[in-house]
């Protein structure tokens, strides 16, 4: 059968053993370049004629950022997956990734506000780019108090997975109509985030760091994932044996 | 499933809803396991089962709302889910919520289930709700509103499969007796019942499932899955 | 309704079945049949249709208690003090959409019916819509009177509501049918939902603003009705879904 790999893919097990071997390669993958990335970006790359040292936060603030908004569309295809094939490990990785998403977007908006101090100096402007993120910020959070709610777990899963996905349609439109606002209301003379105008020796240690962040990211999804998998499956004979347990334990 | 290749095709068809294997779960728990029962034409069944034995489950499995289970639900012949849209259309279903709304009058109510005026008062004072029909459902009692919600299997025309959740709950020992008439009436006409109940059922032919036959004991399930 | 005459002695049994099953199709409610309940059901719950307005006029009275009564200001605020409060009635007012139907069990009948639930759930969004999106929206001038709010901005307001209103309900609808098995969705509903309602949100306080500016504002409008339009083919198919998830629970 031409199907078969797709469910054993959806197998948790399956997910768990072959993860053992291929999570140290990626954490030391995401480490190495994290580590590179940032002694590069912080001690390497030039200063910025106009914003100095301060502009060097990018190494953490853009990565984050464009990860935050990856990760929504990840859970939200997990989400689908999970709907359309009934594929319960899709649900898992979708629960996964709801908090790291969300942990990203507020790094994203952390660093963001930390930049905006000596930048603009103010912590929080009403600037499209942050607002938008301030609300994919909620969306996460949305999702996560959706799937949390229910007492019965597949409901949860269906329900917040379905919640992701409205939110999928929606995320295009949020940020257009966020944009159109920022213009509305202010003069864009505060863009000083062109990707466009960046220098190359600025440049290559922001994509190191991106590449790090997306590893870092697969990683910890991984990790996330397989600790969630342990936890719904704990009445499992696998997961007994996994745990070194002889004889069934008494917690229900 | 291969033994009746034409049963679609057939114009005098055979209303069989045929479980074999089937058990269900919810929570991670097991309710029963390895179910068999057919329910032919002109036949009821009674499903028997303390509280928590799965017996709603059972139900909103065989109607489609709950789709955790595993093994085969034949409906004419052919597989569950393909033909569960085939059996929503003969099915007659009363669950523990009767679908009564309680911001409309019982005519209204059986209105809304697509009956006609003359319908619908006929249905009501064959329930014994004459003069209730324009009162609103909030107002009646629930013996009265469970009447509202079994005045569906009076109208004409009914549908051939009934399954019916505790349809003999609040109702007095009258309303027991008129719906065990109904329910033997249909009987003779080729229909057939599935309900849950927890008082014996006065109809014929009945057969008795009990849920409890099907439990599975959860100490021997787990030590059984030590020992494989 | 038509009302034929029922004798209790002799009943007509001259459309009485013939004595034998057959598998008819079901006697599905047409989409008119399906407003009329969903109407005649919001009429009978007064408290529903009046409660929100309640609320949008009593906490737009305390606005300037709270901002302080200069003119200037309050005119400038007027018109997102009016928006933020209609988003807010309709929200609330949204938590008892499927509610009713789904404890008293009409809306599992609904869901065994062959027809989509597309059209049931367009049916009450519709509904929930004439008792309080339109009623919103018709109160708003008075309001933007009582909040100094430029009298150039009387016509958008109203209209930017009744449009941006209807998406509104339609959008919570979604969240209204994946709270529905929840015991108190209240609080959760709101979070879910608030960020989806962004979009309206911008351009229906964005109409009222181009419009005081002394600009056209027919390009808001615009996207206003676009979005009602996506809202409309596509937030009922997400409510059914979920709905049907939550018949699961």
């Amino acid at each position: 059968m031409s199907w078969q790999w797709f469910h054993r893919l959806g197998s948790p097990r399956w997910f768990y053993q072959k993860t053992s071997v291929w999570l140290p390669w990626l954490g030391t993958a995401s480490l190495l370049l994290l580590a590179v990335g940032i002694a590069w970006g912080l001690g390497f790359a030039p200063e910025d004629f106009k914003q100095g040292n301060s502009y060097r936060i990018i190494y953490i603030h853009v990565p984050a950022a464009f990860l935050a908004l990856a990760g929504y569309y990840i859970m939200a295809i997990c989400g689908a997956i999970g709907l359309i094939w009934k594929m319960k490990l899709s649900f898992v990785v979708m629960r996964a990734a709801a908090p790291i998403g969300a942990a990203l977007t507020f790094i994203a908006l952390f660093t963001g506000a930390v930049w905006g101090k000596p930048t603009w100096g103010t912590y929080w402007v009403w600037d499209a780019r942050i607002t938008s993120m301030l609300i994919l910020f909620f969306l996460y959070l949305g999702v996560m108090a959706l799937s949390g709610a229910f007492a019965r777990e597949q409901s949860g899963d269906k329900a917040s997975a379905l919640l992701a996905l409205v939110g999928t349609v929606n995320i295009p439109i949020i940020y257009k109509s966020v944009d159109w606002w920022f213009t509305l209301h202010q003069p864009a003379t505060l863009k000083l985030t062109e990707a466009s105008t960046i220098d190359p020796s600025m440049f290559y240690p922001l994509i190191t760091m991106i590449a790090g962040f997306y590893l870092f990211y697969a990683w910890v999804l991984t990790l996330h994932t397989r600790s969630l998998i342990l936890q719904r499956e704990w009445r499992t004979q696998w997961v007994r044996e996994l745990l070194g347990q002889s004889a069934p334990a008494a917690k229900v | 499933m291969s033994a009746q290749p034409d049963t679609a095709t057939n114009t005098v068809r055979e209303l069989t809803l045929c479980v074999s294997g089937l058990s269900c779960e919810r929570d991670g728990r097991v309710l029963f396991e390895g179910l068999e029962f057919t329910l032919n034409t002109g036949a009821a069944l009674q499903i028997v089962g303390a509280n928590g034995a799965g017996k709603s489950t059972l139900i909103r499995t065989l109607i489609g709302t709950a789709s955790d289970y595993t093994g085969d639900i034949l409906w004419q012949g052919a597989p569950f889910p393909k033909s569960l849209p085939e059996l929503r259309t003969s099915l007659l279903y009363i669950g523990h919520n009767a679908g009564v709304r309680r911001g409309l009058t019982p005519l209204e109510n059986l209105a809304w289930y697509g009956a006609s005026r003359s319908d619908a008062m006929m249905a009501l004072d064959a329930v014994g709700l004459y003069g209730f029909e324009d009162v609103l459902c909030q107002q009646l009692s629930a013996g009265q509103n469970r009447r509202v919600a079994l005045a569906r299997l009076y109208l004409p025309d009914p549908a051939p499969l009934w399954i019916l959740d505790e349809p003999l709950a609040a109702l007095d020992v009258a309303g027991v007796a008129s719906l065990e008439t109904q329910m033997r009436d249909h009987l003779q006409r080729g229909g057939s019942v599935l309900l849950t109940s927890h008082q014996p059922v006065d109809v014929a032919p009945l057969e008795k499932l009990n849920l409890a036959d099907f439990q599975p004991c959860p100490e021997e399930n787990l030590e059984q899955a030590y020992a494989s | 309704m038509r009302v034929e005459p029922f004798d209790r002695a002799n009943p007509d049994l001259s459309k009485r079945d013939s004595g034998s099953v057959k598998s008819v199709p079901p006697r599905v409610p047409g989409f008119y049949t399906l407003l009329r309940t969903e109407f005649t059901l919001a009429v009978r719950r007064r408290s529903d249709i009046v409660n929100p307005l309640l609320f949008f006029v009593t906490v737009l009275a305390m606005m300037p208690l709270g901002i302080g009564p200069e003119p200037e200001m309050l005119a400038r605020m007027a018109a997102g003090l009016i928006w933020v409060m209609a988003l807010l009635a309709t929200l609330l007012s949204q938590e008892s959409l499927f509610r009713g139907d789904y404890e008293d069990g009409s809306l599992e009948q609904l869901a065994l019916q062959p027809q989509p639930l597309y059209f049931p759930v367009l049916a009450k969004v519709v509904v929930h819509w004439l008792v309080t999106g339109m009623p919103l929206a018709l109160l708003s001038p008075l309001l933007g009177m009582m909040l100094n709010l430029g009298e150039a901005g009387y016509w958008p307001l109203f209209v930017s509501l009744a449009l941006g209103t209807a998406s509104l309900s339609l959008i919570g609808a979604v969240g209204a049918a994946l709270t529905v098995a929840l015991r108190r969705p209240g609080l959760l509903l709101a979070l879910i939902i608030m960020p989806l309602y962004v979009p309206v949100l911008i351009f229906g306080t964005g109409a009222v603003q181009a419009a005081l500016d002394g600009y056209g504002y027919g390009p808001q409008m615009a996207i206003l009705g676009a979005i009602l339009a996506a809202a409309a083919a596509l937030a009922p198919l997400a409510a059914a879904g979920a709905i049907r998830i939550s018949l699961e629970n």
